[in-house]
């Protein structure tokens, strides 16, 4: 079976295995730092462009508008390539989390304030007219809300932050695709390859089913 | 229109809140041509007048929920309302129950109620606890207080509206037309608290459609159309006999109904 021997060559797989983990390591760690940075970065910049002054609240927008728009393999390799010509050295990690949490903080930003637009302008006027201030208006009655609303498209955006960080592998990150493409071209043997695309599958599958559960169970209008 | 409307009715007390020349536009829309009004402390006014004349606007603008002309004035307490550091100190002296009440859906009563005065006035939780459970006790609903406002009916949803804003103690309580989206069944236990509320000294505008109580609760009731103030006397003078061709109009048209 010339197939199965190229494309599922278990004695290939289990010599690159443990290849492949670190690779997985390494991608979680790329992963969640950016997925936390993001996460940080899009709520300050969704809290601020409601409260900041014009020309801030301008500023962001056009933050938003440029990082959902730049390709992310475009912006990874401006930031590892380009900013060297500028003093700016990156190693391969920061430059892809850099990159990574610009581009997701952009999406969760636009998240944040979809969520925050979704909550009724009532609960905005009745925390006014109780004397509370802006904090404690988001703290304690608009964010709690909101966060049910977003849960689900924010998880989407964690699903599309963990995928992308195979696009690091282009800039010498040993990441999971890295460590594939390197054990295939040792191994002469595209097994490696189908190792990694069922580690990427297995790892996100899951992250899939809960969105999918989570928009059913947001979607029955519970609030 | 007479030059007395804009006097209170007890001008032995002294005004809480004094409006001058209140003006609001939407764009080339004006809402509110330039209204006087003073509302002597512990005065229970009721404001009148068909949709769209800016009866609603009006207490809107007391505790800047609407912004309103630089040039004009409002003050609460002898505090300019305007933004800024100031405006946080009205609000807390100036309760507002809603139409749509806007409990917070997701705290239960209690909290609902605790809120304000915690982060507000620094209160500690133990004794907001104790105001609030007193407050909801007050307004008939002690029982309720574990629930959250969505399994409450639209009657017990406003009077725990009425509990969280009287636990800011505050001086002067606005209500935008407090019963007008509840059952029909539901809008007396509401205008009974209220009525018990206007017993106890609290400075009381209110919008409404509910020309009975008004006529049974109100010092003063004011008639508004147009975004103007037409005329404003005690209940018995403004209902029996009304000075305005719009007034009598207007009364004609929601009495007989």
């Amino acid at each position: 079976m010339n197939l199965i021997n190229t494309f599922f060559n278990m004695q290939v797989l289990a010599d690159s295995l443990p290849q492949l983990l670190w690779g997985l390591v390494v991608t979680l760690q790329i992963g969640v730092t950016s997925i936390l940075c993001g996460l940080a970065g899009g709520l300050f910049l969704a809290i601020a462009r409601l409260y900041a002054p014009a020309f801030f609240k301008l500023l962001i927008r056009i933050y938003i508008d440029i990082f959902r728009s730049i390709p992310l393999l475009v912006l990874l390799i401006v930031v590892y390539y380009a900013l060297p010509f500028v003093g700016i050295r990156l190693s391969p990690f920061l430059s892809a989390v850099t990159a990574l949490s610009l581009v997701s903080a952009a999406y969760t930003a636009e998240i944040f304030r979809a969520g925050i637009e979704a909550i009724p302008h009532g609960q905005f006027e009745a925390s006014a007219a109780l004397g509370l201030s802006n904090k404690d208006t988001m703290i304690d009655v608009i964010l709690p809300q909101a966060i049910r609303i977003v849960i689900p498209p924010l998880t989407n955006n964690c699903i599309n932050v963990m995928k992308d960080t195979a696009l690091a592998s282009v800039v010498a990150m040993p990441d999971l695709l890295k460590q594939a493409t390197q054990a295939q071209a040792l191994s002469a043997n595209p097994t490696p390859l189908i190792g990694a695309a069922i580690i990427y599958v297995m790892l996100l599958w899951p992250m899939v089913a809960i969105v999918a559960r989570l928009e059913k169970h947001f979607a029955r209008g519970k609030r | 229109m007479s030059a007395s409307m804009s006097t209170s009715s007890s001008p032995s007390a002294p005004s809480i809140i004094s409006i001058r020349d209140l003006k609001k536009a939407y764009g080339t829309f004006t809402v509110l041509h330039g209204i006087d009004l003073d509302i002597a402390e512990g005065e229970v006014v009721c404001v009148i007048g068909p949709s769209g004349s800016g009866k609603s606007t009006l207490i809107r603008c007391i505790n800047h929920l609407e912004a309103f002309s630089p040039d004009s004035t409002i003050t609460v307490d002898g505090i300019r309302v305007a933004p800024g550091k100031a405006l946080a100190k009205v609000r807390a002296e100036v309760g507002m129950v809603f139409q749509s009440f806007n409990l917070f859906p997701h705290m239960t009563v209690l909290k609902n109620v605790m809120l304000a005065p915690m982060r507000v006035r620094g209160t500690t939780k133990t004794e907001a606890e104790r105001k609030a459970r007193d407050l909801l006790a007050r307004v008939g609903i002690a029982e309720q207080a574990e629930k959250y406002p969505g399994q409450l009916s639209g009657g017990q949803q406003q009077r725990v509206a009425i509990a969280r804003a009287l636990a800011m103690e505050p001086r002067v309580l606005l209500f935008d037309e407090p019963t007008s989206s509840l059952d029909p069944e539901m809008v007396g236990e509401v205008l009974d608290v209220m009525r018990k509320l206007a017993g106890t000294g609290v400075t009381m505008i209110i919008v409404t459609h509910e020309m009975g109580f008004a006529r049974q609760v109100a010092d003063r009731v004011i008639f508004m159309d147009g975004g103007r103030l037409v005329e404003a006397g005690t209940p018995a003078r403004i209902f029996d006999n009304p000075a305005e061709e719009r007034t009598r109009n207007f009364l004609r048209a929601v009495l007989n109904h």
